[in-house]
C-alpha cells in the first residue's frame, strides 16, 4: 500500500509539472489570465446555495506565490460545483489544497458509494485528483502520538537497558566459545584477515599514539612543576610523569585512540558487510561469521593493545623528560629518578589493563557492526554506538581496577 | 501431514510442508505446502513485498520458521539443529540480491575461499577452478577485480559462479534479473537454463520479472499478498490461462483482464 502511494504521488507530480512549464498548453477557459507579469493572488471563495456550495478559484497558484485567501465559510461537505472562470497558473498548490479540503470534509471516500464529483474543474485538474483519491489513504499508516506516561517510560527504558545488557552478555559469552574453539584448533578464520587486522590496529596507529602520548607525558610534566617548583621539587616531576604514564595514562589514552580508530572501523565495516547480506553468505557457505569476523579482529586488538601501550608510556616519559631538560633537569638523572620511581608493579598494571581494554573496544566496535541495521543510515549509528560503549567500558572498567588495585594496595 | 512421511517425502528435492513464517507477530506467509522436483527450475512469484526473499531465506536456514517444516531428500531440515546442518548447507549454493560478493575480496578470492576451505586442496587446482567457474558466467579473466570495480550485472554473474563454487546440489537464486537491461537479464536466464542442463542442479529462483518466469521456470509457487498464503502452485504458462485464481492470472498477464480459465 504504502508503494503504491508513492507512485501515485510521482506521477502527480509529473504530471502537473509538465503543464507547468509550457503554460500555453494549459486547458483553461479562454478569458483567463495568461502568465501576466504580474501573478495575481490566489484566492478561493465559498459560496452557498441552499446545501449545496461551490467553491470558486482565481488567481495564479503557485510554489513561490503568496499564501491563499479564503472567503467564505467552509461547508461541512465537499464542494458541489468549482468555478474557474478567473483561474490564471497554477502548479500542484493547487490540487494538494482541493485534496486538502476535500479529505477534511471526506476523511475516506471509499464509504461512501457516490464517485466525488470535481463538476466544472479543468479536465487535466478533474483527473489528477482522481488519481490521487483512486486508492483510499491508508488509515493505520501515519504516526499515531502514542499515549505517554512516566511510567509507560521508565518501563520502556528498563526493557531497553535490559536487553542492551542481556545482548553484551551475549555477545561477551560468544566472543569467549570462539575463543575456546580457536584455541582448540577448531575455529576457521582467513589468515590474511588477521594478518591484516594486526598491520591496522598496531604499526598504522603508531603516529597518533605517537602524538597523544608525548603531549600527554608533556602536558603532565607541565602542570606537576608549576607545582612542584613551589617547594623545590622539581626533580619529582619524573617521579609524576612516570607513575601517572604507566599506571593510567598511557594505557587510558591508548584506548581511547583505539575506540574511535579501530573500534568504530570494525563497526563500520561489519555493518557495512551486514547491510550488502555477506554475513549471510558466509553463513551459507558454513563458516561461523563470529570465527571469521570477531576472532581476528579480538585476537589482533589484544595483542596490539599491550604492544601500544608499552610504546606510549616511553613515548610519554620521553615528553615528560624534554620538560625537564628545559626546567634545568639533565636527562640522565631524569631516566635515573624514572628508574627508581617505577618499579614493575607499577609498570606492569596499565600493560594488564590494556589487555581487557583492548578486548572490550573490540567486542563492543563488531557486536554494534554485527547487529547493525540493513541501511546506510544503520551503519553510521552503529559507528556512534560503538565509540561511545567502547570508551564507556574503558573509563568503567578503569574505575574497576582502581578500585581492586587500591583494595589489594597495590 | 496425513500421510507417511517416508514414502512422498522421497520423491521431491524440497518438500515444504505448513510451513509459516513471520516476523514477531507479523505473519509473513502461513500454510505454504509445495515441492520442488529434482532438476526443476522453480520460480517463488509474487508482487513485492509479499515474502518471497523471505521464503527463500527459510529455506537456507537463515530464519526459522514459525511453524511447519521443510525437507530436503526426505530429510527434515527445520528440525536439525542450526549447528548440525552443514550436511545440507554444503549442497546448497546461494546468490543473494546484490550479489553479496565479499568486498574486501577479488572475484577470484572470493570464489577460491569456499573451495581453499572445503579441504585440503593444492593451490593449483584452486586456481584453476575459480578461473573455471568465472569462464562459465562469461567472466574469464575478471580475477583480480575487485566487487566495487564491475557492474550490477557482473557483480550478479560473478555471485552466481561462487554459488557454484562447491558445485552445489541445489542453486537458489534471489532476484536474479532485478536491475538488469533487458539483455543481461535475457543472457542470464540463458546463463540458468544451460547451468541447470549441463551441471544437473536443482535452481530454485525468487523473481517477479515474468519474461524471465516463463523462459526458465518449469514449475513455480505464487505468493499472494491478500490472502498471505500461497495462491497458485503448477507450471506458469499453464498457471497463466488456466489458474483458477484470478488473482494468479492477473499478475501473470500483467494486470491485462485475465481470460476466464477454461
Amino acid at each position: 500500500m504504502e508503494k503504491q502511494g508513492k507512485w501515485q504521488y510521482n506521477l502527480l507530480r509529473k504530471k502537473v509539472h509538465r503543464p507547468l512549464s509550457r503554460k500555453t498548453a494549459l486547458p483553461l477557459p479562454a478569458e483567463r489570465n495568461v502568465a501576466s507579469a504580474d501573478p495575481l493572488p490566489p484566492r478561493a471563495a465559498w459560496s452557498h446555495d441552499g446545501t449545496d456550495a461551490t467553491l470558486e478559484i482565481s488567481g495564479d497558484w503557485r510554489r513561490d506565490g503568496p499564501e491563499v485567501e479564503i472567503t467564505g465559510d467552509a461547508p461541512a461537505q465537499a464542494p458541489a460545483r468549482y468555478q474557474v472562470d478567473s483561474l490564471g497558473s497554477y502548479d500542484s498548490t493547487l490540487p494538494a489544497f482541493l485534496l486538502a479540503r476535500f479529505r477534511a470534509v471526506t476523511p475516506s471516500p471509499a464509504d461512501s458509494d457516490d464517485a466525488p464529483s470535481f463538476t466544472g474543474l479543468p479536465d487535466n485538474l478533474r483527473g489528477l485528483l482522481e488519481l490521487a483519491l483512486a486508492v483510499p489513504e491508508e488509515s493505520d499508516t501515519r504516526n499515531t502520538p502514542q499515549v505517554s506516561s512516566d511510567l509507560r517510560k521508565l518501563g520502556k527504558i528498563s526493557l531497553q537497558l535490559w536487553a542492551s545488557v542481556s545482548g553484551l552478555a551475549n555477545f561477551t559469552g560468544q566472543s569467549v566459545l570462539s575463543l575456546g574453539r580457536f584455541i582448540t584448533g577448531k575455529a576457521r578464520f582467513r589468515s590474511s584477515e588477521f594478518w591484516l587486522t594486526l598491520q591496522q590496529c598496531g604499526i598504522d596507529a603508531l603516529p597518533i599514539v605517537s602524538l597523544i602520548s608525548f603531549l600527554i607525558g608533556l602536558i603532565l610534566a607541565f602542570v606537576g612543576n608549576v607545582q612542584l617548583a613551589n617547594f623545590g621539587a622539581s626533580l619529582f616531576v619524573a617521579d609524576l610523569v612516570g607513575i601517572a604514564m604507566v599506571r593510567e595514562m598511557g594505557v587510558v589514552m591508548t584506548a581511547i585512540i583505539m575506540s574511535g580508530r579501530t573500534g568504530a572501523a570494525f563497526a563500520a565495516h561489519l555493518g557495512s558487510m551486514k547491510a550488502n547480506e555477506e554475513i549471510d553468505a558466509l553463513r551459507t557457505f558454513g563458516f561461523d561469521p563470529f570465527d571469521f569476523l570477531v576472532l581476528p579482529r579480538l585476537l589482533a586488538l589484544v595483542l596490539m593493545m599491550p604492544v601500544l601501550t608499552i610504546y606510549a608510556n616511553i613515548v610519554g616519559i620521553l615528553g615528560g623528560m624534554l620538560v625537564g631538560f628545559f626546567v634545568g633537569i639533565e636527562p640522565e638523572l631524569y631516566w635515573t629518578e624514572t628508574l627508581a620511581a617505577v618499579d614493575l608493579t607499577n609498570a606492569s598494571l596499565g600493560v594488564i589493563k590494556s589487555v581487557f581494554f583492548g578486548a572490550a573496544i573490540a567486542i563492543s566496535g563488531c557486536m554494534q557492526g554485527m547487529k547493525a541495521g540493513n541501511s546506510s543510515a544503520a551503519v553510521g549509528e552503529a559507528t556512534t554506538r560503538a565509540v561511545v560503549a567502547s570508551i564507556t567500558a574503558v573509563i568503567v572498567l578503569d574505575s574497576g581496577f582502581a578500585a581492586i588495585f587500591t583494595l589489594l594496595d597495590i | 501431514m496425513k500421510t507417511a512421511p517416508s514414502a512422498p517425502a522421497s520423491t521431491a528435492k524440497i518438500a515444504v510442508r505448513d510451513l509459516s513464517m513471520a516476523y514477531g507477530n507479523f505473519v509473513v506467509m502461513h500454510d505454504l505446502n509445495f515441492e520442488v522436483r529434482d532438476k526443476d527450475i522453480f520460480v517463488i512469484m509474487g508482487g513485492s513485498g509479499c515474502g518471497k526473499s523471505t521464503l527463500l531465506r527459510h529455506l537456507i536456514g537463515l530464519l526459522e520458521p514459525k511453524k511447519g517444516s521443510i525437507l530436503y531428500d526426505g530429510e527434515d531440515f527445520t528440525a536439525t539443529d542450526p549447528a548440525g546442518r552443514g550436511d545440507f548447507i554444503r549442497r546448497f549454493g546461494v546468490m543473494y540480491q546484490s550479489g553479496a560478493l565479499w568486498s574486501s575480496l577479488t572475484l577470484g578470492e572470493n570464489i577460491a575461499m569456499p573451495i581453499e576451505e572445503s579441504g585440503d586442496i593444492p593451490a593449483n587446482t584452486v586456481r584453476d577452478l575459480v578461473s573455471y567457474k568465472l569462464a562459465l558466467v562469461g567472466l574469464a579473466g575478471y580475477e583480480d577485480y575487485y566487487p566495487s570495480q564491475i557492474s550490477g550485472g557482473m557483480k550478479k554473474r560473478a555471485g552466481i559462479a561462487r554459488a557454484m563454487a562447491l558445485d552445489p546440489d541445489i542453486l537458489f537464486l534471489d532476484e536474479p534479473g532485478a536491475g538488469l537491461d533487458p539483455l543481461s537479464s535475457r543472457r542470464l536466464d540463458d546463463l540458468i537454463l544451460r547451468l541447470r542442463d549441463s551441471q544437473g542442479c536443482t535452481i530454485v529462483v525468487v523473481t517477479h520479472e515474468l519474461a524471465s518466469i516463463f523462459s526458465i521456470a518449469n514449475n513455480s509457487v505464487f505468493l499472494d499478498t491478500a490472502t498471505r498464503t500461497q495462491g497458485a502452485l503448477g507450471n506458469p504458462s499453464e498457471l497463466r490461462d488456466h489458474s483458477d485464481n484470478p488473482a494468479v492470472r492477473l499478475f501473470l498477464n500483467r494486470g491485462d483482464t485475465p481470460p476466464s480459465p477454461s
